[in-house]
């Protein structure tokens, strides 16, 4: 199968859906002349024109609003925010408006508007460009919550988000943009609250989704090594969840470690934590693993930047407490 | 003497603190690149380059115990407000010496015990911060000014308005000083606004507003005095707008291809830090060996610079864990 770029992706979702709909549009900061900070929406201006395809300016309330108030009237606008952390400046287009227009008009109003932006640490952006803020999202009844790790299922999840009615809220990650993989040709679409199982495997399940799925798969394959057949599941959409795969996995492999780039309190490992032991508690050999970002703002200097966010070894070491292995006994085998 | 024969005849001493201010700030942005680019310095990095005339005329005109607060581009207004070259270099370098220990980088550079409230890495953020310490001094009933550097795009967000007319229905001693570099990042300000001539927004909720040439330090520096007597009487808050340009792309890594070459030749032919050279040379009779002195003075403290900050240590873990168990 061909290999593209995450980035390129999203472009062939946004474009596929643009030919598909004239109803779907986009507007960012530098997204039309420039192409976009991520040049996800290069080509776009030039091949859709300027009405649907728009740069805005610095004005991320009004932005996220008029991307809600669009969608009421029937448009799918697309909103791109460079960075989750400025969508802040809009959470109350998105908690009080979007979120519960579909139940507070009984039905009758649909938000079909798709936030995208981006989140996660690396690279030194420091406190205000590096968060990960899934779970204030998923906290959020009525938003969907998307969070792709490969390029496949960035585009399938994006061309699906165009064409359902309610606000989702879809997460990229800063340094997935120019990770490549096997994307099909053609129509390609991923349901809503499917998980994928990026790995197979018997003994420990590993829960991960965005930027922690590839750290997930590294751990795996080290582990691997030692012998341990470690199952990567990412549930690619938050909201909705698919219970299930993550139940039926957890039922194989009687062990969970769940890992997350955000911060451990309050994050939403520690809700599917809390479903697990609730649906599969008798499944269970030893207690939930969770490996989460530590409580804090990112750090500007880079060694405490790597040791504010999940590593590959701290998922080794995760799994192999789930597995009741002493780091010695491994030494000696 | 008073302000108009100083206006007219400034002493050497004042023009010296201009040039040397505006010129330290033109050093810190060209060697800080360098050190970008050989990898010592990693994230944003926004120069300041061209328009260092606005924070060194503003700083100029404040005294100890104001308060600033600046934005993503803020390594001007931290030299303009005299922190410490060797401090900032250490942030950069994310030493445990730095400004804010390595923990916040050129984003979020601040000097809390001396009144400047940081940088911002959110566009338009700090202008309601800069509000809310005018609005702490009034109640704690000090005359310190406040000043919030921002930006052309940041008067397009909504805490612009919110903030300004706060300060207004409050007589806050605030002055705005809106730094319209024409861009924000590649959209040019003519895309983001119907009418450019920003200073008209504070007209429109009743704030005494003006516009000001920000490549000229001492015109920057001539209306902000009076902004600031203006405050201290009562009279606040006020709003500048220094209309500039930058010389380079919105960061160290954007080559800037969208900015028009004669727009970008017509203010570099207005170079602040050319126009403060000539004032020094011109309204106080230094020479060419006096500058040439000076230039080689300031180099050589970035250089002693570099050098604490590559002698500096970073945080070690066991201070991060003390620092952050709190949270
Ligand atoms: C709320 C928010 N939105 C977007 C950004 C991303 N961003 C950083 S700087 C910038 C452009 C800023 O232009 P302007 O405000 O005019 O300041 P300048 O860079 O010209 O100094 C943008 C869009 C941000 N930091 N914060
Ligand atoms: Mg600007």
């Amino acid at each position: 199968m061909r290999e593209i770029m995450y980035r390129e992706a999203l472009r062939e979702a946004i474009d596929e859906e643009m030919q598909r709909n004239g109803d779907v549009f986009i507007i960012g900061e530098g997204i039309a002349e420039r192409g976009g900070s991520y040049k996800v929406t290069e080509g776009l201006l030039a091949k859709y024109g300027p009405k649907r395809v728009r740069d805005t300016p610095i004005a991320e309330a009004g932005m996220i609003g008029v991307g809600v108030g669009a969608a009421i009237a029937g448009a799918r606008p697309i909103v791109e925010i460079l960075y989750v952390d400025f969508a802040m400046l809009g959470m109350d287009m998105l908690v009080n408006q979007a979120a519960k227009f579909r139940l507070m008009t009984g039905g009758d109003g649909r938000v079909p508007f798709v936030m995208r932006t981006q989140g996660g640490a690396g690279g030194g952006v420091a406190a205000q460009h590096s968060q990960s803020l899934e779970a204030l999202f998923y906290h959020i009844p009525g938003l969907k919550v998307v969070m792709p790790s490969v390029p496949a299922d960035a585009k399938g999840l994006l061309k699906y988000a165009l064409r359902q009615d309610d606000p989702v809220m879809f997460l990229e990650h800063k340094h997935l943009y120019m990770t490549k993989g096997p994307v099909p040709e053609g129509e390609h679409i991923v349901e809503f609250g499917k998980a994928d199982i990026k790995r197979p495997g018997k003994d420990v399940t590993i829960i991960a989704w965005s930027n922690m799925v590839p750290r997930a798969l590294e751990a795996a394959a080290a582990l691997a090594e030692e012998g341990i057949e470690a199952e990567v599941v990412d549930p690619r959409t938050l909201v909705p969840l698919d219970k299930d795969t993550i139940l039926a996995s957890v039922a194989r492999t009687n062990r969970a470690v769940i890992v997350q780039e955000a911060v451990r309190r309050g994050g939403v490992a520690s809700d599917i934590a809390s479903i697990i032991q609730e649906e599969a508690f008798y499944d269970l050999d030893a207690p939930i693993e969770i490996v989460a970002g530590l409580n804090i703002p990112i750090p500007f200097n880079l060694e405490l930047e790597k040791a504010s966010v999940p590593q590959k070894d701290d998922v080794i070491r995760a799994a192999r407490r789930a597995l009741h292995i002493q780091p010695m006994a491994i030494a000696a085998k | 003497m008073d302000e108009a024969a100083k206006r007219n005849a400034p002493s050497r001493e004042f023009l010296e603190k201009i040039f040397r201010t505006a010129y330290r700030i033109r050093v810190f942005e060209t060697e800080g690149i360098k050190l970008y680019r050989q990898g010592l310095i990693r994230g944003y990095f926004h120069p300041y380059l061209g328009q260092e005339g606005i924070a060194t005329g503003v700083c100029a005109a404040l005294q100890e115990g104001d308060y600033i607060a600046s934005t993503h581009r803020g390594h001007g207004h931290c030299i303009a407000w005299g922190a410490d070259v060797k401090r900032m270099v250490a942030e950069l370098l994310q030493k445990e010496s730095g400004y804010c220990r390595g923990y916040g980088g050129s984003m979020h550079i601040a000097d809390i015990a001396r009144g400047n409230l940081g940088a911002n890495g959110i566009v338009g953020a700090g202008t309601p911060l800069g509000v809310g310490a005018a609005l702490a001094a009034q109640i704690r009933g000090s005359d310190a000014v406040t000043v919030t550097f921002t930006t052309d795009g940041a008067s397009n967000n909504g805490t612009f308005l919110e903030s300004l007319n706060l300060a207004a229905i409050w007589n806050l001693s605030f002055i705005l000083v809106i730094e319209n570099n024409q861009y924000a990042v590649s959209t040019p300000i003519e895309e983001a606004t119907r009418d450019p001539d920003l200073y008209k927004r504070g007209l429109s909720i009743g704030v005494e507003s003006h516009q000001v040439d920000g490549n000229d330090p001492l015109a920057v520096y001539h209306l902000t005095r009076e902004a600031v007597e203006k405050c201290r009487a009562g009279k606040g808050p006020i709003l500048i707008e220094a209309k500039t340009f930058r010389h380079m792309g919105h960061h160290v890594n954007d080559p800037g291809k969208y900015m028009p070459e004669e727009r970008l030749a017509y203010y570099k032919a207005r170079d602040p830090i050319d126009r403060a050279r000539t004032a020094l040379i011109e309204m106080s009779g230094a020479d060419k060996a006096d500058i040439a002195a000076i230039e080689a003075e300031i180099a050589a403290e970035f250089a002693e610079a570099v050098g604490f900050a590559k002698e500096s240590r970073e945080i070690t873990p066991a201070e991060f864990r003390e620092f952050v168990a709190a949270y």
